[in-house]
């Protein structure tokens, strides 16, 4: 068997910052994975659909604009909806401290934030994939 | 400067240097690195001689302050005769909290205004679109329509301080709400001051805040560069940006290259159209990062004022007014950590004083906390406390450019200088600045950059204290600006009550004669400034235009 | 568990056809099981494959033919391919980012692959991921490949119409596309045509094709499209629809369709083999000796296979 990990590497709302997520991306791909790049200024269905149709194993979400809070748990609220609550989702950009442990309640597995070395996120998912 | 003879004995004296003084000692005690390069990669020396500048011709390279080329500062007094303006860039929630910070701010000392939008505004959404949701005044102030922008300078004398408004996409009407207020408020047109960043080619580059496609966005700009020069005449039409480049990951070289090959490209469209350079070029200005390499920023500047009067010379302007790089400079928000943000502040006194030091006209020193969030009224205050330090304490504006003469700064300024004509043809083989941008040339560049970087950082080649290394494990404890939460709900009533207090007719044929001259080739700020002053929103006038011109669509490059 | 998924993708369930994708994209053996109850009800959709050097536009093309198949109430199927890195194993999909508001549409379904190793521009489960699209009901697919070149010849074996996209002004570029991709074509979209060059494009290409099909029964039909601004696209779907009554008619869409079936098993058993031999603990070892004698000079390559394949067909 020939297993690939498919993480969606997502921007949702308005956010036009997208330094760090090609880079994670470009990382991400150095680490064997397959990754989908949505692209800037996605709606949180858009970013659910895509997450289906390419039966990823992961979504990670950027941003930095602040609106983290009501995107990334809309996010997560139409993916519980649809009941694919087996994708892990991560996040990185600009999230503050206070509101990370809002985020791992309503389902975010991990927040990696500005100064996170690439290889810790790559160790997350190696880790926290079944596969 | 020397004579072709000594030159020659200070390079042979070097070669002997080399070989009986620094060769033995780094066979004993090797350097703490194999190379040492600056951000831009470019191979720094141990030592620059006057041998390093031999081509260097005082006169006619350098010359003095006020005089073409211009490399030692645009005029003839610089810090001496007039500070920088210490313009903090500001915004947040809803125009109510914005005009308090305004305040605060000018209470502290400021001397200009900067204006931060929410991502909504950027785009041309009224906080009520559905795009909108969860971004309002998240990274800036919502400005929906003319009553937020009455409120935003609520008790604000705009008749004696200029604003620089952060706005792209819809930058002209936005110019057009400011215009509108000010004309309400009795200040003319022909007395208020300030910039509009209004550089489309950065956003399709770095920034992404782009609406409309290259050419109809390249029309709105030169109408807002006509109507400038005609009827706003204190006001700049365009603020040519590096700092997001700069920001996407670029070295110091390409956000030089990338700008500078920006500013002809609208240079030449405005004479295209047949505007007179000198009439429009002296209202072009420009908007640098100040990172953290201290002399190669400052050689950044220097090369970037030759080369821009020796680009628009050749282009046909004649007077002094239209060579000039008048330039705002930012310190590098990606340079700021997340952990240990007190330490940010050094960082950014060390960015501020290069940007000082290097002429610029005026500056934006980051919070310290501003890694995390948008910048608490304590931090803000310390961030201009900074600036004002140098200003008064510091001595480094006693006299103008002091490190000209530096062996390595101006051969670093050479340098640049060297590396940017070479961008400029590469760029010109790719068919200029638009054909190079679809062909995703700078993001690709770009993206390199920020990659490099990173891995440099990941491989502890670089290393940023704090980050990855000097580490604690302490908490961060720094007070994070809470907004109001109030302020969406207010925000989305004013708009409904606008709509229907207004005269819903008049609004209807402006935006009906928006739509007709958008679709011609008329200069549409006048008609712009109908819309507004009938109280249509941002996103009706912006959805005109949307359907007239479409949207931009980006391929992404890694 | 194979049966129903297979019954559910048939059906058009979304997210089986997205699993199922998957398990055949791994080789899973539910895959191969689910294939038994997939192939016969295979057959229906056209496919349509579209290559060309990067920077053609395909993107563009696919985004605006599913707009026109959507108006004209087809569903559509895109398998978007990118290569995957031989150094790390993983791939950068990035041709989705053209269409993601096209993915809403419950009409279309898009997924992106990497080559997973494979030469020739198309990876080996591409046959059943095309396969598990045709059952779940989609009446086109459009399979998009990387645009390297000469290596994409491999997409005539899947195709029923193949389309090679060029551009004006590249210069040498038809030279570059070497011989063997150009023969591939059975459409040819000249995008960008507002460019300047597209005279010269057009007469290289019209005496290429008039050499080309001297002695052929149907001439390549060469088409311009500006694809940014929706130019041209009906009449390549129309061209397309040609290309398919012409095939049905000639009877040479059973022959395509036999020559795709031999490709994907050729490819089927290529894999079983190399797996076999390369994977398998106890044949691996022999496969490492062999390879240490080969380097001593020992024994030579062809011998070495004969003793290889002796151990196999026993």
């Amino acid at each position: 068997m020939e297993q690939k990990i498919r993480i969606l590497i997502a921007k949702p709302g308005l956010d036009g910052h997208d330094r760090g997520a090609k880079i994670v991306a470009r990382a991400l791909r150095d680490a064997g994975m397959e990754v989908i790049y949505t692209g800037l200024h996605q709606t949180p269905a858009m970013i659910v659909e895509a997450a289906i149709q390419e039966d990823v194993d992961v979504i990670g979400l950027s941003l930095l604009s602040g609106a983290h809070m009501t995107l990334f748990i809309d996010v997560v609220d139409m993916l519980r909806e649809k009941g694919l609550e087996d994708i892990i989702i991560i996040a990185g950009g600009i999230v503050p401290e206070d509101d990370i442990p809002l985020l791992k309640k309503a389902g975010i597995s991990g927040v990696f934030g500005p100064g996170t070395p690439v290889e810790v996120i790559v160790d997350f998912i190696q880790k926290n994939v079944k596969k | 400067m020397f004579d072709k003879k000594t030159l020659k004995e200070i390079n042979e004296k070097q070669s002997e240097w080399e070989k009986k003084y620094y060769q033995p000692l780094i066979q004993k005690h090797p350097e703490r690195r194999d190379k040492f390069e600056n951000l831009s990669s470019i191979k720094i020396n141990q030592i620059y001689t006057p041998y390093d500048i031999s081509n260097e011709e005082y006169l006619k390279h350098q010359g003095f302050p006020g005089q073409y080329p211009f490399l030692r500062g645009i005029h003839s007094t610089m810090h001496r005769g007039k500070l920088w303006t210490m313009r903090q860039f500001a915004g947040f929630g809803s125009a109510e909290e914005t005009n308090m910070r305004y305040k605060y701010l000018l209470n502290h000392g400021e001397t200009g205004l900067s204006v931060a939008f929410d991502y909504p505004t950027l785009y041309g959404y009224d906080t009520d679109h559905p795009l909108a949701r969860g971004e309002f005044g998240k990274c800036g102030v919502a400005i929906s329509s003319l009553k937020d922008m009455e409120i935003l300078f609520d008790q604000i004398p705009i008749d004696k301080v200029t604003t620089s408004m952060t706005i792209n996409g819809p930058a002209a009407i936005v110019w057009a709400f400011y215009i509108a207020n000010a004309e309400n408020r009795g200040i003319s047109r022909k007395c208020i001051g300030g910039t509009i960043q209004n550089d489309i080619l950065k956003e399709y580059i770095a920034q992404k805040s782009y609406i409309f496609p290259p050419e109809p966005s390249m029309r709105l700009i030169v109408d807002t560069f006509e109507y400038g020069f005609r009827h706003v005449p204190r006001w700049n039409t365009i603020s040519i940006s590096g700092y997001h480049i700069r920001e996407a990951g670029s070295t110091a070289v390409q956000e030089l290259a990338f700008t500078l090959g920006d500013g002809i490209e609208y240079v030449k469209a405005a004479m295209k159209r047949g505007l007179d350079i000198d009439q429009f070029a002296p209202r072009l200005s420009f908007f640098f990062n100040a990172h953290n390499d201290f002399f190669e920023e400052i050689a950044k500047y220097r090369a970037a004022r030759r080369i821009w009067a020796q680009e628009l010379k050749k282009l046909g302007a004649k007077k002094d007014r239209s060579l000039l790089m008048r330039f705002h400079t930012q310190t590098a928000g990606c340079s700021l950590s997340a952990q240990q943000p007190e330490i940010n502040i050094v960082r950014v006194t060390l960015q501020a004083l290069a940007a000082v030091i290097g002429g610029t006209q005026s500056l934006h020193t980051n919070s310290m906390d501003e890694a995390l969030a948008l910048p608490s009224e304590k931090a803000v205050r310390i961030a201009l406390r900074t600036q004002q330090i140098i200003a008064e304490e510091s001595g480094v504006t006693h006299t103008i450019d002091p490190l000209g003469g530096s062996y390595y700064i101006e051969w670093l300024t050479d340098k640049m200088e060297e590396e940017t004509y070479r961008y400029f043809d590469r760029v010109e083989q790719y068919g200029g600045v638009i054909s190079a941008i679809e062909k995703g040339f700078f993001q690709r560049e770009i993206a390199e950059a920020a990659y490099k970087y990173q891995k440099e950082i990941d491989d502890h080649n670089r290393i940023v204290v704090g980050v990855n290394d000097y580490k604690t494990d302490e908490s961060v404890n720094i007070p994070i600006l809470k907004m109001d939460e109030k302020g969406e709900e207010r925000q989305i009533k004013r708009l409904h009550d606008l709509r229907k207090n207004r005269n819903q007719l008049k609004v209807e044929r402006n935006l009906e004669k928006l739509r007709k001259a958008a679709e011609g080739e008329e200069n549409l700020m006048p008609i712009i400034l109908d819309c507004i002053h009938s109280y249509a929103t941002l996103g009706e006038t912006c959805q005109v235009l949307r359907d007239v011109f479409g949207e931009y669509r980006e391929s992404t490059v890694y | 568990m194979s049966d129903s998924l297979a019954l559910k993708v048939i059906e058009g369930d979304q997210r089986s056809i997205a699993r199922l994708i998957t398990l055949a994209e791994d080789n899973a053996d539910e895959a191969i099981e689910a294939m038994k109850i997939i192939h016969p009800q295979t057959g229906n959709a056209h496919v349509v494959g579209i290559t060309g050097v990067m920077g053609s536009g395909k993107s563009t093309l696919i985004y605006e033919l599913t707009k026109a198949y959507r108006k004209q109430g087809k569903t559509v199927g895109i398998i978007a391919i990118d290569p995957t890195s031989p150094f790390s194993g993983g791939a950068l999909l990035g041709d989705r980012i053209r269409m993601m508001e096209l993915a809403m549409d419950e009409g279309v379904f898009i997924r992106s692959m990497g080559t997973r190793g494979m030469l020739g521009g198309l990876t080996s489960s591409v046959y059943d991921v095309v396969e598990i699209l045709d059952a779940s009901g989609k009446d086109i697919i459009l399979v998009e490949t990387v645009g390297v070149g000469q290596a994409e010849v491999d997409i005539i074996k899947i195709s029923d119409t193949t389309i090679v996209l060029i551009v004006p002004g590249l210069g040498d570029s038809i030279q570059t596309l070497k011989a063997g991709v150009m023969e591939i074509a059975d459409l040819y979209v000249i995008n960008k045509a507002d460019r300047s060059g597209v005279e010269q494009t057009i007469a290289e290409m019209q005496s290429l094709v008039d050499i080309e099909c001297s002695n052929k029964k149907r001439k390549t039909p060469i088409l311009l499209t500006v694809a940014k601004e929706s130019k041209g696209i009906d009449e390549v779907l129309k061209e397309i629809d040609m290309h398919k009554i012409f095939l049905e008619n000639s009877k040479e869409l059973a022959q395509q369709r036999r020559l795709r079936y031999e490709a994907e098993l050729i490819e089927i058993i290529r894999k079983r083999l190399m797996n076999f031999i390369f994977d398998e603990d106890q044949f691996k070892g022999t496969v490492d000796e062999l390879l240490d004698k080969i380097s001593k000079k020992k024994l030579d390559p062809h011998a070495a296979s004969e003793i290889i394949l002796d151990k196999i067909l026993k």
